[in-house]
Order: structure tokens, then sequence, then C-alpha cells
């Protein structure tokens, strides 16, 4: 499909440049702040693009998704614990174990729809929780510091700031683009149509349960990743990183952004933790704001900013 | 032996009290199709109410009424200013707004009450134990909730099976228009409710107040135990949830008890005592899921619909 230029995906791709930029501006500024701020807004954008994936078209309501997030992130801290610091092993075998769990979790939890599907996600990642928090020699409730990033060959410097923010970039934009290019190609027809009339899909003869599964894993690794480069962002990963309140932040920022969009999910993250950021330096009870903020977006703007933009629908 | 009974008098009083908030969320998406995340919140505020009244008027017992009484008001409330908007919108529209309610209420609770918790002291006739068996006593208050619980459940049949508003109740939530289009006033019939199961969900965190500490986010855990509930019982089904409840209050109690032993049969001491704690955790979730696998509908589908 050729890419057609209008308003929502100019907005997006100046918003990529703004990305890009920002660490000139960080220099010529000096703040540093800025610099790990956008870093997080980069993982979590990239966790938000996976989501939406299976969200936005797939109609996958998972509430879970922030497990795959810990579970990236854990798969990252317990091996630098273990003394295998180099990236070469750390990040495969997140990727791997995210999607071992995705494959799991999607298999039983595809057998259910509706409110209950988005009850047994919520309940798989609170086992994650559990699990993880019952690890005693890995921290449990406290969490593990991670000694030393992902080590890779030698120009690759992870604890390097500007190179690590734009590797998150990098991958975040590798990420967009797959997606892009799924949702366009067989399989992702395939895989909004069985959003849209899934009796309807198997009855012209698409087994649309191993379509939504191989969505659900394919997010659930996307997700995984992000959860390594959070790992290494914050060099601490801790329970909480797969608590379900993330999971629904997750959510909010598919749905503030656009579901089923390009680069909504890029835009909702951006817009959810800028406006975080933003409050919280007003007043310390910024959540009184956020929540009915959130209330309204739900009640007027169902497209997100991505709907905003321009009230033509994707796909 | 003591203990064990002890125990599942615990588990009881713990599946009774789940029972009540599992009843107001099952109710409301029963009736309403709405997806109450914010169930938790009104048991937060039940627990902060009772708190607060009970110290203004010295009384446990008129501060617990009139946390009630509030409880059911801000239910209310909140079904007139956001709930009502709601109906017949996506369930991701209810879990994202919900969301954004529990977000508002955890911090207007720290806005008024502050970051601290706060706690609820029990009156000295409750603060005693009664010989449930011989040889076996049981604190007075935990058996007040077992039998408070089981008059709100008695009550709650009663109500929806045996009253005009139960019938109403029961027809709204197999065909809302049609009951609409026969002169009912829906919309207050909503309201009520959705207060209901403010209410409900009130009773359980004051009950709940005086054995833990009240706190921000003490809804949340609670919360997702109630969901596991709906969806063990199936949603919409009052008495799925009452069993369901009761299941997962034993499940949960006995698990924290005796998994312990119970791993050290087939493990080495260490094993078991590092393993237990987060297991018995996961029990119940491990229950849900098998109940969905071979029962995607829950343990007693509601045939409405």
């Amino acid at each position: 499909m050729i890419p057609t230029f209008n308003l929502r995906t100019t907005v997006g791709l100046l918003l990529l440049l703004a990305l890009v930029l920002l660490p000139v501006y960080v220099e010529l500024t000096g703040s540093r702040f800025l610099l790990t701020l956008f870093t997080r807004i980069v993982i979590l954008a990239l966790a938000a693009v996976s989501l939406n994936l299976i969200l936005g078209y797939g109609g996958m309501m998972s509430f879970g998704h922030a497990a795959y997030l810990g579970i990236g992130g854990y798969a990252v801290g317990m091996l630098a614990f273990e003394g295998i610091t180099t990236g070469f092993v750390q990040w495969p075998v997140a990727l791997l174990v995210s999607a071992f769990f995705a494959l799991v979790i999607g298999a039983l939890s595809l057998r259910t729809r509706g409110v209950y599907f988005i009850m047994i996600t919520l309940a798989f990642a609170q086992m994650a929780y559990y699990i993880v928090a019952g690890l005693a020699r890995y921290g449990g409730d406290d969490g593990l510091t991670i000694e030393k990033r992902s080590q890779f060959i030698a120009p690759i410097n992870l604890s390097n700031k500007v190179q690590f923010y734009y590797i998150c970039l990098g991958l975040l934009c590798g990420a967009i683009y797959l997606v892009w290019r799924l949702v366009n190609s067989r399989f992702g027809m395939a895989l909004q149509g069985a959003r849209s009339n899934d009796t309807r899909m198997r009855a012209i003869g698409f087994p649309t349960y191993r379509y939504k599964l191989t969505g659900f894993v394919i997010a659930g690794t996307l997700c995984g990743l992000a959860g390594a480069l959070l790992a290494n962002h914050t060099d601490f990963v801790s329970p909480a990183m797969m608590y379900w309140t993330r999971s629904g932040d997750l959510i909010i920022m598919v749905v503030l952004g656009g579901m089923g969009s390009t680069f909504g999910p890029l835009f909702g993250a951006v817009a959810l933790l800028v406006l975080e950021e933003v409050l919280s330096g007003i007043t310390e009870y910024w959540q009184i704001i956020l929540g009915p903020l959130l209330l309204l977006v739900v009640l007027f703007a169902r497209g997100g900013i991505d709907g905003l933009l321009g009230k033509a629908r994707h796909g | 032996m003591t203990l064990f009974i002890e125990q599942c008098l615990n588990g009881l009083q713990f599946g009774l009290l789940l029972f009540l908030l599992a009843a107001g969320l099952t109710l409301v998406f029963g009736i309403m199709d709405l997806v109450n995340l914010a169930h938790g919140s009104l048991y937060m505020l039940g627990a902060y109410f009772a708190a607060t009244f009970a110290a203004w008027t010295g009384s446990f017992v008129f501060g617990a009424v009139l946390a009630l009484g509030a409880t059911l008001l801000v239910g209310m409330a909140v079904e007139v200013i956001a709930m009502r908007r709601l109906y017949g919108r996506d369930h991701l529209d209810h879990v994202l707004a919900t969301f954004g309610l529990i977000l508002f209420f955890d911090e207007l609770v720290r806005l008024i009450w502050g970051a601290g918790g706060m706690s609820l002291p029990l009156p000295s006739w409750l603060n005693t134990s009664v010989r449930v068996l011989p040889g076996v006593d049981y604190s007075a208050y935990k058996l007040s909730i077992i039998v408070v619980s089981l008059a709100v459940a008695a009550f709650l049949y009663f109500l929806v099976m045996r009253t005009r508003l139960g019938m109403l109740i029961r027809a709204g939530a197999s065909n809302r228009e049609m009951v609409g289009a026969l002169g009912v006033n829906i919309k207050l019939l909503f309201t009520l409710v959705f207060g209901l199961g403010a209410a409900l969900a009130g009773l359980a965190g004051l009950m709940q107040a005086p054995i833990l500490t009240v706190q921000i986010g003490m809804g949340e855990n609670i919360l997702i135990l109630a969901f596991v509930i709906t969806v063990i019982g199936g949603i919409g089904s009052i008495r799925g949830a009452f069993v369901a409840a009761i299941l997962v209050g034993f499940i949960d109690t006995l698990g924290r008890a005796y998994f312990t032993d119970l791993l050290r049969l087939t493990f080495t001491k260490e094993t078991a005592a590092t393993a237990a704690p987060a297991l018995s955790s996961m029990l119940i979730y491990l229950l849900m899921a098998i109940v969905l696998v071979i029962r995607p509908e829950g343990l007693f589908p509601a045939s409405s619909k």
C-alpha cells in the first residue's frame, strides 16, 4: 500500500523528526533531564505500539500487557545478576521468554472473549506479578538492581545516554514500520477482519484463532523488547513494572493516541507522559486532574489524538 | 485441629466479604453491562468514611451506618455524573473511564485524608472472642462479619428473587429496552442498582477496616480478587458470585496457611519456604484460568442475553 500523505502521517513523521533532533536540543541547553524523560517515553511508546497491534487492529482487549514488559525486564535483570551481561544473550532470551509466555497466555485467553478476555489477561499478568514478587533470590518485592547494562560489541555502549536514546528510538521506528507492514499485509487484513466479524471470517475459511494468537505473540515479543530496554534504562527491575495499573497506562496511551492507527501509540505515549510531567509540576495531586481528563477523552474524543488530526479511519 | 477450624472460619469470613464486593460488581455488570474498575474505590471510600464518622460520633455502629449511606450517595452521584453516559459503549471505554475514576478517587482521598493510613478501632464489645465450638475460640468481630454478610446475602436473594424491584432488576438484565418501553423508569432503576452495588462495596470496606489499615490503594488488590470471583462464577450471576467467593476465600486462606507444609512433603524446607508465598497467591488465578479453559462462561453462566 502506498502511504497517502495526510495530516496524521505528516504530524507523526514530524514528531519522529523532533524526537531525532531532541539530543541536539539537549546538547545546546544541557538539560539532561529531558533526555532521560524522553528515553522513557520512547521505550513506553514501543510497548504501546505493540499493544496497539492486538488492541487497535486485533480488537483483543488485553489488560495484562505490562506482564511482558516485566518479563523482558526480568530476563535482562536475572541474567545480569547471574553474571551474564552480554546483550547478545540477554536480549534474545528476553524476546524468546516473552514470546513463550505470550504463546501460553494467548492460547488460553483467546478461548474466551469480551469481558472474560479482559479479566483473564489481567489475571495472568497478576500471576506473573506474584511469581516475580516471590523470587527471593532476585529481590522479591523490592526489585533487583542491575549493576551493568547489557554489553554489546565495541562501538555500541548502552551506558552512553545519547547512544542509548538513539537505539531506543531506532527500535521504536522499526516497530512502527513493522506493525504498519503487518497490518497492511494479508495477515493484518485477516486480523482486522476477525476484529470486525469473527464468525464471518471463520465462515469464509480463516482460522481466526491462529491469526489472533500469532498477533498476540508478536505483540508480547515486541513488548518484551521494550521491557529489556526499560530495564537497561532504569538499571532496575521490580514487580511494579508489571502491576495491573501499568497495563492500564499502556491502554490509556493507545486509546489516547488513537486505536488502530500507525502513529497513535506514539502520540499517546508522548501526550500521556508529558502531561504527567507537566501536571505533576503544577500540583502534587496531579492525578485528580488526569483521572477526569481520561473520562472526558473516553466520552468525547473517541478517536484519540489521531482522530482529532483527521476524521478518516485507517484500514 | 483447633487451628484448622479457625482457618476455615477465616476462609469463610474472607469469602463472604469478597462476595459483598463481587455481588455489586456482578449486579452492575449483569444489569447495565458495565465493567466498573472503580468498584474498589468505593470499597476504599467505605472504609475511610467509617473511620472518619466513627471518630466523629464516637460510636462504631453509628459510624458504620453513616458510612454506608455516604457510599450509597457517592455511588449514585458517580452513576449520574459519569456512568450513565457509558451504557451501551464498548467495554474498553468502561475500563478506561473507570480507570480514570480510580486515579481521581485515590488522589481525592490523599487530598482529604492525607497519604498516611487511618485505623478504625473496634469497640470493646466486639473486640473479644467467642467460643464457637468446645475448645475453639474465635474473634467476635470476624464472627459478626460472617453473620452480617450472610444476612446481606439472604437479603439480596430476597430482594432480587422475591420483590417487585428485584423483578424489574432481572427484567432489566434480560432486556433493557423492553423494560423501558413498558414504562419503567430505567434511568432511576440503574442509578439505584449502581448505588446498591456501591453500598455493598462500602459495607465490605468498612467491615474490613478494623482488620486491615485503611489506606489508599486498599481497594485495588481486592478489586482484582472480586473480578476473579465474578469471572469464575459467571459474570452477571449472583449465585455464581456467592459460590465462587466462598471457594476463593477458602482456597486463598487455606493456601496461605498450609501451602508451605504441603510443599515440604515433596521439596526441601528452603524451597518450600521461598516458593510457597508466591504460589499460594497464584492459586486463585490458577483456579480462574482452569475454570475459564474448561467453562469459558464461568461456573454459573447467567442465562440472560
